[in-house]
Order: C-alpha cells, then structure tokens, then sequence
C-alpha cells in the first residue's frame, strides 16, 4: 500500500470532514434562526393565537347583520399569584364588524403587592388576526396593593373579513406576575411582536 | 485474505482478557484500564459502545420495572406520583440516548470498518473522546436522582414551561449532560460519514456497500442535521432557567408551542435515528438465513433517503391536540402518512427475500423476522396515530405507548439483538450458546407481546400515560402488562449470560460463520484480529 494512497485517502477524509463541519454550523444557525422565524411567521398568520400588543384602530366598517358571532371570555390566574381577574360576562353574541366593550375587574387577594399583566390568547387561532383591540389592560402591567381591586375596560371589534367557519371565537386571559427580570425578556425588546 | 493478517493473531481476542493475557503481536500500546480509556481501535471503541448500552439497557429497564411494579395494581403502592414521574423520565431518557444510539453507534464503530474493508475510522482519536464523553453524560444523568428535588420527572419530551418554570433543579444537569451525549453524537456522525465515503475498498462503489452502511450513512446525516436543533432547544431551556429570557414562557411574551415546535422537529428525525441503522441489520441478516440477495437493493437505498427526507416535514403529528390550523392539521397527516410508502417497500422487499429463500432460523433469524412482523405492527398503529381526527382520541393516551414501544423494543432493540446474535461469530470467534439464545428469543417475544399488546386496548379505552394510578377498569390490562414487563426484563438476563458464555468458548466459529453471509467482514478471521485490512481487500461486487 503507497504512502500516496494514504495521502489521498488523508486529504480527501479531511475534506469530507470540513464539508460536514459546514452543515453542522449552517443547521445550528438555522436552530437559532427558527425562533424569529416562528415569530414572524406566527405574527403574519396569527397561528399561535396572540393579538396585538398595542391599541388599534376602529375598521370603520358596517357591522355584518347576516351573522352573529359568539365571544367568550376566559380569565385565570398563574400558579402561585393569589389574583383574580373577572369579567362583567361571560359570553356575548355580535354581528362582524361590531364593537363592544366588556369591563374586567382584577382583585388583589393576596397580603402583599404585587405586579402583574394579564396575557391574552385567541382560539380558533385564525381569529387572532381579525380580533381589533382598541382598548385593552393586557398592554401594560397592572400593580396592585394587598387586597386592592381595579376595573378596567376591554374595547373591541371581530372585523368583516372573519372567516365563515368561525362561528365562536374564545379570549383566554391569563394572569402572570411580572418580575423585574422582565425588562430583559424578548417581549419588552420587541414590543411590536408579542403581547 | 489471511495473508493480509498479523502473524499468530488469528487466534486471539482481543476481548478475552479473562482468558488469559493479550498478545496480538502488534500491540505496545498501555495495558489494563488505560487500555480501554485510552484506545482508539474501532473494534475496541465499538465493544466499550456496546458494553456501555448494555449497562445502560439494564439501569433504563429497571426503572420500567419500578414503574410496571406501581402499574401492577390501581392505588399507590410502592412509591409517591413524584419519584413515579422521575422513573417514567429517566427510562425514557436512559433508555433514547443511553441505550439505543450508543448501541448503534458501537454496531457501525465495529462493523462498518469491516463491511468496507477499511483499517479503522477515518477519525479514532475523534471516535475514542465521542465514546467517553457518555459515560460522563450518563453519571451525571443518574446523578441527578439523588439531587435535592429529585431527577427530571417531565417526561423524556421535557416539554416547557415543565422543564423551566416548573422544573427541578437538577434540570440544568439534564440539559449538560444532553449536550454531553449531543457532542458525542454529532462527532460520532461525522466520522461515519468520512469513513463511509472515503475509506471504502478500491472499486466498492457507493450502491455496493451493505445495506447496514448505507443505513447508517442517512442516519449519519440526520444526526448532524438534527442535533444543532436540540442543542439549540436545550440551551433556549437553560436561558429561561437562569437568564431571565422567556423564549417559552408565556408570562414574559414567549410561546410554549414553540418548544414543541422545536422539539418535534428534533424529535421525529430521531425516531428515525433510532430505527434506519435497524432497517439495515435486517436488510444484512434476512438475505444471509434465506441464501438469496436482498430484493430491490436500490429500492432499499431510495426508500431509506425517501423515509429520513420525509421525516423533516412531519413533525406536528406528535402536536395534533395544540391548536394548529385545519390546513396544518391536513398536511401533517397526509405527509406522516406519507411514509408509510417508502416503509411499505422495505417491508415488501423483506418478505420477497424470504419468498422461495431456503430458510434456516438460527438466533439472528430469529430476531430479524420477528422485527419484521412486530415493527411492522407498530407501524400500523403509527398509521392509525397519524389520523388526525383520530389522534383527538388516543393522544396522551396508553395507545401512544404501545405504538412507539412495538417500533423501539421489538423494533429497535430485537434489531440490535438480531445483530449481535448475528456478529458474535466474528467477535469473540464463538457461536453463541444455540439453546439458551433460542429461549431467549421465545422468552423475549412472548415477554414483549404480553407487555405491549395490551397497552393498545387499555388506550383505546382512555388510559392517559404518565400516570402512577388508574381507573378500575384498566387494572386487567395492566396486570397483564406488568407480569409481560417482568418476563421480558428477567429474560435479559439470559441474553447477558448468552454473551458472557460466547466471550468465554463455545462452538468455534470459522471466518465465514454463516453459510449465506457474503459482506467482507466475513473474509477476516473469527474472532476479527484487532487490526484488519490494513491493506485494502480485493472486492468483487456480488449480485444485487
Ligand atoms: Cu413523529
């Protein structure tokens, strides 16, 4: 067996070595990159059910009388935060295009202060796109002395364009409380992507 | 070949150090421990994989005895939900990356150097580090059962906000010591792929290598396509944990979804890890006991790239219940069940092999066919999984763990049992004790059966897994389940006394210990001497 053989046998090992070294660090960036890119592509499609992190505008848009729609509000709070957050009701029927208004009230059951937002949800998640928030307590935190209670309006609109098949769309309000740490989440150094 | 072998070798083993000392001529490297730390001989890395995954096959297994105990009867008797969890997880874990990876990674450490007539791998000192950085994974793995808080107890899915809000704290071990087996993997992958592609014999082409080697070729590449993934998943974990991000957590604007997201497209790619590096032992073994060439090689080759390409594109069916849209829920099914084309003609070209083959069912027969016919089994149960309007229904539930058990025990394991019943021969030069591996076979199909079938109604029924006590209606079913357990892990230890007696004598095997095997690994002696084909064999390409 010549040496030259091996030589070959050597380069070409090593060469093979650095192709796969290539794939490897392409797919750990393309790991990384998978995180904005469900960002944008959850943002663009609504498919992981969030709304809109900051107050829109009314669609000036006539309310679509040949349908109704029902919407239902869920609220609950996060292990370990003794709040409760309540809405006026529980459910309420509206024409496409319509706006309404459903009051919240968050109650402070602890023996502390605490800060806290409530963090919003759309199922079916195709709803999330179409669901305009005008008004909304989930943009910012709320802080609340012991036992102090707070009530707060939610202004809304489903737009026109809601699909067909959407007959109930649910909004999910979750309490968490909100750390100081906060300041160095995803959510608050991009304020425009997430709730 | 004999010429090309170091004088007075033939007739050692480099393995039967309790038969006496070790006197492969070659050989000045250190003796004793130092040996084994520091080798970097194929074969020798190749039966520390081996040792090691058997270690870790019997510590994984006695943590599902633990659990089937707790199963046997409803109630809790032996032992709280929590440590329940913490079994459940760490058979999971122990069981994925303990035991079945490093398994086949110690198959192709020793097997695939010789199916290509190449002296060693392309990179043994890199192949000596990927094999010791698991054990150091493993005890740190193990370690975390005696930590404050208790072993990871969030499944083996780890799925967030459980693994980080929720979590234990030696979570952060976990996620070290899955970087650990992570690195030892990816490097793993790297040096088969530069093995295989450059170190073959003068004139094997690519479409002559066993069929073994071209399935470990794809597996190769999934691993390194995959592993970034789970790394990257593993490290957003570690980030949430002690850094304050909120990549999963909803409160700070994060997405739990995206971790299933993530871990799914990590986790589907692996199933198939485990189960390629199968295909191929079978697609070795069937065509050696039936004395006839594999039916449809190339189809073999087309189907093993079409499965793990495939594979990239199904990840949601695991994700059917979170709330994805109708269209994604659609396209999900429809590509998962897409699969089972290039499945369904391995299968095919399996059972056309045997067709008219003259069969013999020695032990490695044994094991291939009945994988044949169990994985195949468990396929089906994958297809019925992958109905999404069904899968509403058996998601969580003891259906699932039947299903991925049929393709992981009687799949995965019976493969690699297959290959070592199958490869013995050539490793210590001893035909394995004929009896006890037969009843060892029996023992084990008849164990694996009764474990597993069961699951599959008391699924049906709406048993949810993960759970530590259960309804009065399912206790029949878990008896059963349980009694199958026991009989399928006692009936390991027979394999280990198989193996043990193989090492220490038995019948002499030839360099061609089956009639019908004609891979290169056949031309060199039983047992292998430690440094084969270090001139490249002469290969001529028998008929496909
Ligand atoms: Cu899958």
């Amino acid at each position: 067996m010549s040496s030259q053989f091996l030589d070959d046998r050597r380069r070409a090992v090593n060469r093979t070595v650095a192709r796969t070294l290539v794939v490897l660090a392409a797919m750990c960036l393309f790991s990384v990159a998978l995180v904005p890119l469900y960002d944008v592509f959850c943002e663009v499609t609504g498919l992981n059910g969030k709304t809109s992190s900051q107050a829109q505008s009314l669609s000036a848009e006539s309310a679509d009388q040949s349908r109704l729609v029902t919407m239902q509000f869920i609220t609950r709070a996060s292990k370990g935060l003794p709040w409760s957050l309540s809405a006026e009701t529980r459910q309420l029927r509206l024409h496409p295009g319509q706006s309404a208004e459903v009051h919240f009230t968050f109650r402070n059951l602890g023996d502390r202060a605490y800060v806290a937002r409530a963090v919003p949800s759309v199922s079916p998640s195709e709803a999330s796109l179409h669901l305009r928030k005008l008004a909304c307590f989930c943009f910012e935190n709320q802080r609340l002395a012991a036992g102090e209670r707070f009530e707060a309006p939610l202004v809304f609109q489903l737009t026109r364009d809601l699909p067909e098949d959407v007959k109930t769309v649910t909004l999910v309000y979750t309490l968490y409380e909100q750390r100081v740490s906060l300041s160095r989440s995803r959510a608050s150094q991009q304020p425009g992507g997430e709730t | 070949m004999a010429s090309h072998l170091p004088p007075g070798s033939s007739a050692q083993s480099h393995q039967l150090e309790t038969a006496g000392t070790v006197s492969d001529t070659h050989y000045a490297g250190p003796k004793g421990l130092m040996r084994w730390l520091l080798t970097t001989n194929h074969k020798e890395i190749g039966t520390l994989y081996l040792l090691f995954s058997l270690s870790m096959f019997f510590i994984g297994g006695l943590f599902a005895m633990v659990v089937r105990a707790e199963l046997f009867q409803p109630g809790l008797q032996l032992i709280q939900p929590e440590f329940f969890n913490q079994m459940t997880t760490m058979h999971g874990l122990i069981m994925v990356f303990g035991a079945v990876m490093p398994a086949f990674v110690g198959l192709a450490n020793w097997m695939i150097p010789l199916q290509i007539g190449a002296p060693d791998m392309a990179l043994p000192r890199l192949n000596n580090f990927s094999f010791w950085l698991l054990p150091v994974a493993f005890t740190m793995l193990l370690a975390t059962l005696f930590m404050p808080g208790g072993a990871p107890n969030f499944g083996w899915t780890f799925y967030a906000p459980l693994s980080t809000t929720y979590a234990p704290p030696s979570t952060t071990f976990f996620i070290f010591s899955l970087h650990m087996a992570g690195i030892s993997s990816i490097l793993g992958a790297i040096n088969i792929i530069a093995t295989i592609l450059n170190l073959r014999t003068p004139g094997m082409r690519m479409m002559d290598m066993p069929l073994f080697v071209w399935t470990w070729l794809i597996t190769a590449f999934l691993l390194i396509a995959v592993m970034p993934v789970l790394a990257g998943v593993i490290t957003m974990m570690l980030l949430d944990i002690h850094f304050g991000t909120s990549f999963f957590n909803a409160a700070g604007g994060g997405d739990p979804v995206l971790f299933q997201h993530l871990f799914w497209f990590f986790g589907h790619p692996e199933v198939y890890i485990m189960i390629l590096p199968a295909f191929g032992i079978v697609s070795v073994i069937l065509p050696t006991f039936a004395r006839k060439p594999l039916f449809g090689y190339a189809s073999m080759v087309y189907a093993t790239a079409a499965i793990a390409i495939l594979s990239f594109l199904v990840w949601a069916h695991h994700m059917f219940v979170v709330g994805l849209p109708l269209a994604a829920e659609l396209f999900f099914m429809y590509s998962t069940m897409l699969i089972s084309v290039p499945t369904g003609v391995k299968v095919f070209n399996w059972i056309t092999t045997l067709f008219r083959g003259s069969l013999t069912f020695e032990p490695p027969m044994l094991f291939a066919l009945a994988f044949v016919v169990l994985f195949t089994i468990g396929g089906f149960s994958g297809l019925m999984l992958a109905i999404s309007p069904a899968d509403f229904q058996y998601h969580d539930t003891y259906f699932v763990v039947a299903h991925f058990h049929y393709v992981l025990v009687p799949g995965a394991v019976f493969a690699i049992m297959a290959a070592v019943y199958y490869w013995l021969p050539k490793w210590t030069g001893h035909y394995p004790h004929l009896r006890l591996s037969q009843w060892h076979f029996w023992l084990s199909v008849i164990g694996v059966n009764l474990t597993f079938f069961p699951m599959h109604f008391a699924g049906l029924a709406g048993m949810p897994r993960r759970i530590p006590d259960y309804a009065l209606q399912f206790a029949d079913f878990n008896m059963v389940t349980s009694i199958g357990g026991f009989l399928f892990g006692l009936s390991q230890l027979l394999f280990v006394l198989v193996v043990v007696l193989c090492i220490r004598g038995g019948n002499k095997a030839p360099a061609k210990a089956w009639e019908g095997a004609e891979d290169l690994e056949w031309t060199v002696a039983s047992p292998a001497p430690l440094h084969t084909f270090e001139t490249p064999p002469d290969f001529t390409p028998h008929r496909h």
